[in-house]
């Protein structure tokens, strides 16, 4: 298989995961974007690894992949908390950090 | 010959001084005296072998240097810290040290009882090693460094009882007249550094510029001269800038037998003898040294005669001294200048421990009106100080004489007759105010409280022992510059050791030979004067109780108080100098450019940053999306600029 589909996949995975944190408004659907982004860096690592026959690029999609997991703990632990105090799903209604 | 143990001269003082100044107040009195003694007694003797080592040497290779390490190097300027031992350099070393020692040794009685222990002897022991450092340095911007650390020694001692509101302002004054010296010295060295610059020399090192100084033009020559002549005005206490120095006695007095009597005033007359090769070719400078000093003996020597103050007459003795002290190197007598420095080091100090002694005795009186009669009540103290009295009349016989004599003889010799004259009345006028103080402390009817009274004691040893050593050398350390004259009189003929010792230093300096009659005859009418001044001191102040003074107090009041109060200097500078700084500082600097300039930008900044902060904010509208989309625009235009460019 080529490398070249690969890169396009992964161009293809985080421009869908851009999108989706710059659109959505359901804070979940965002977070779930913003792993997607993530693991479309992820695909590229191991392909480059590949391509290059080095082990670099593998450890640091297992760097990537332990980090995401504590980020989108603490991240959905903060969600659940929003929508107890606040009752907010939706994140445009989340304005309260401006001036 | 380059040994590296000169540094150790400077070491000791410099640990005594941590030692004392970091754990100082921790450790005992005794402890403490004993490092800072040992201290300067390790100096001393590293001095006294240095010395020993130097005059092994044949005469034309006395010369020690110890380059420590390369201090400044900035393109072609190579400054090193270098020392240097020379005849000139070894006997202010021995004049520094060995003063120093027996001063510090009377000071462990004299401070005994002073909570600030530790704080005066560290302050000594850093006097020591700036002193030490000023003398040893071999170019002329290290010697700076001493020179400025003698200053500010200078400052925390006049004010070591800064409790005292009169010490701590006598301290600020020292200081800051001494800066508006250190000013023109500062532009002196600028001057000649940079005149030896464009001729292709860029070196401040004395054997250096020694060589080269001829290439730089007459004129030239003397500005930097009398820059740096300003900067030994302010220093050692010369007009105009001399005012400091009878305010410098609020300090304790072994500093003011040390720093303003002995070793740290004179330092002005050991720069101009040190910089002797550039005075020489400039004349003019070199008549303005001689007239300055001049002046200044007469005009120090007038006030003396009616100060009440026991230190403060000594004070302006220092000041009249000194002024002899710049005659004498002034009409190129460099060495009768130092012989001068080195015998009023010793009566000088020992004039002032002598009348710590008294005060001690006194329990702290400093008005010789409310003593009298104390010549039997402490015996040795009595005994020293009529010793120094007696040198610095120049009664015959005795250091100052000497020393005094061969400046007067030097003066007349080189055709300054009318500074030979000022010198002349100026000899009249020193033993006139000693031997009157003398009288007034030592003799007649006690005037002393009766509270006090009862007190009188004799200065434990630690305090007479030092003063016995000082009155030995202030009564034989004349001989070794015995004149010509007087060798050949006394079938002496090798004579006049100290100018031989000296004379490589100074060897382009021109002598003056004069007939011996003429020099017989200024002699004797010099010896004649001294004793003119002792018998009119001992008519006024003793045989006539007082008497012809009061009455010329009473025909000449005008006169009488202009001396009083030494010739309103103070009051003129404080009118024409204090005043309107005073006032352009507050209406001008303050109330004007501080709280509008100064005051105004800082606020103007702060207001500016608030208005504009105000309207900034506003894109901070907490839209999470909106936050990602600028951010996400911005991260497209950087990489497009890299990949389109």
């Amino acid at each position: 298989m080529s490398y070249q589909f690969l890169i396009i996949l992964s161009f293809v995975l985080f421009s869908i995961g851009m999108i989706g944190v710059a659109m959505r408004r359901n804070i979940i659907v965002v977070l779930i974007s913003l792993e997607l982004m993530l693991n479309a860096v992820n695909v590229l690592f191991i392909s480059a690894s590949k391509y290059m026959h080095t082990l670099d690029g593998q450890i640091f999609v297992i760097m990537v992949i332990t980090i995401a997991a504590a980020e989108t703990a603490i991240a959905l632990a903060l969600v659940v908390r929003i929508f107890k105090s606040l009752g907010i799903v939706k994140i445009d209604d989340l304005k309260k950090l401006k001036w | 010959m380059e040994l590296n143990i000169v540094r150790y001269i400077l070491l000791f003082p410099l640990l005594g001084f941590l030692i004392n100044g970091i754990a100082g107040k921790k450790m005992s009195h005794k402890a403490v005296g004993l490092v800072a003694n040992t201290a300067v007694f390790l100096s001393f003797a590293t001095v006294v072998y240095l010395f020993l080592t130097l005059i092994s040497q044949p005469e034309n290779a006395r010369l020690i240097t110890d380059t420590v390490y390369t201090w400044i190097s900035s393109g072609s300027l190579t400054i090193d810290f270098k020392l240097m031992i020379d005849p000139l350099t070894s006997v202010m070393l021995l004049i520094v040290t060995g003063v120093g020692f027996l001063i510090h040794i009377y000071s462990v009685g004299y401070m005994h009882e002073d909570k600030s222990y530790a704080r005066y002897f560290a302050y000594l022991n850093l006097f020591m090693f700036s002193m030490l450092l000023l003398v040893l340095s071999s170019n002329i911007i290290l010697m700076f460094v001493g020179w400025e650390g003698v200053g500010l020694c200078s400052y925390l001692l006049i004010g070591f009882w800064y409790e005292k509101d009169s010490a701590a302002n006598a301290g600020k004054k020292a200081f800051i007249t001494n800066r508006v010296g250190d000013y023109a010295f500062l532009l002196g060295v600028f001057l000649l550094a940079s005149s030896l610059a464009s001729k292709g020399v860029l070196t401040l090192d004395f054997a250096m510029m020694a060589q080269q100084i001829s290439l730089v033009p007459a004129h030239v020559l003397t500005i930097v001269g009398i820059l740096l002549f300003i900067g030994a005005t302010g220093k050692s206490a010369q007009l105009p800038l001399y005012v400091w120095l009878p305010d410098a006695m609020e300090g304790p007095t072994p500093v003011s037998a040390l720093i303003h009597a002995a070793t740290m005033v004179t330092a002005g007359v050991y720069m101009i003898a040190r910089m002797n090769f550039l005075y020489v070719l400039a004349p003019t400078a070199l008549e303005v040294v001689a007239i300055v000093g001049g002046l200044t003996a007469l005009y120090a020597a007038t006030i003396g005669l009616v100060q009440n103050d026991i230190k403060k007459v000594l004070a302006y003795s220092t000041i009249s001294q000194l002024g002899y002290m710049f005659i004498g190197v002034g009409v190129g007598a460099f060495s009768a200048g130092i012989f001068h420095l080195m015998t009023h080091a010793f009566f000088k100090a020992l004039l002032f421990l002598g009348a710590g002694s008294v005060i001690h005795a006194l329990s702290g009186e400093q008005d010789i009106r409310k003593m009298g009669g104390l010549k039997n009540k402490i015996p040795v103290t009595h005994a020293v100080f009529l010793a120094a009295a007696l040198a610095i009349s120049g009664i015959p016989g005795l250091a100052g004489f000497f020393s005094k004599d061969s400046i007067l003889a030097a003066a007349y010799a080189s055709g300054h007759t009318g500074i030979w004259l000022l010198g002349f009345i100026t000899a009249l006028l020193t033993a006139f105010y000693i031997f009157r103080l003398v009288y007034m402390t030592f003799y007649g009817e006690s005037r002393v409280d009766k509270h006090t009274a009862g007190h009188i004691h004799e200065s434990p040893k630690i305090m007479t022992v030092p003063l016995i050593i000082l009155a030995v050398l202030s009564v034989l350390g004349g001989y070794i510059g015995v004149p010509q004259l007087l060798g050949n009189l006394i079938g002496w003929h090798g004579s006049d050791i100290f100018t031989n010792y000296l004379a490589p230093v100074f060897s382009s300096a021109t002598g003056h030979e004069m007939p011996v009659s003429t020099e017989s005859i200024l002699m004797i009418a010099s010896i004649a004067m001294a004793f003119a001044g002792v018998f009119a001191a001992w008519y006024i102040y003793l045989k006539a109780k007082m008497k012809p003074a009061v009455s010329t107090v009473q025909t000449l009041p005008g006169l009488y108080n202009l001396l009083l109060n030494k010739y309103y200097v103070d009051e003129i500078y404080n009118t024409v100098i204090i005043k309107p700084l005073m006032w352009i500082s507050e209406f001008f600097l303050w109330r004007f450019f501080d709280v509008w300039i100064v005051d105004g930008a800082v606020n103007g900044s702060a207001y500016v940053t608030k208005w504009a902060s105000t309207r900034l904010r506003k894109i901070q509208t907490g839209d999470f999306q909106a936050y990602v989309l600028i951010f996400l625009i911005g991260v497209f235009s950087i990489v497009a600029y890299f990949v389109l460019r």
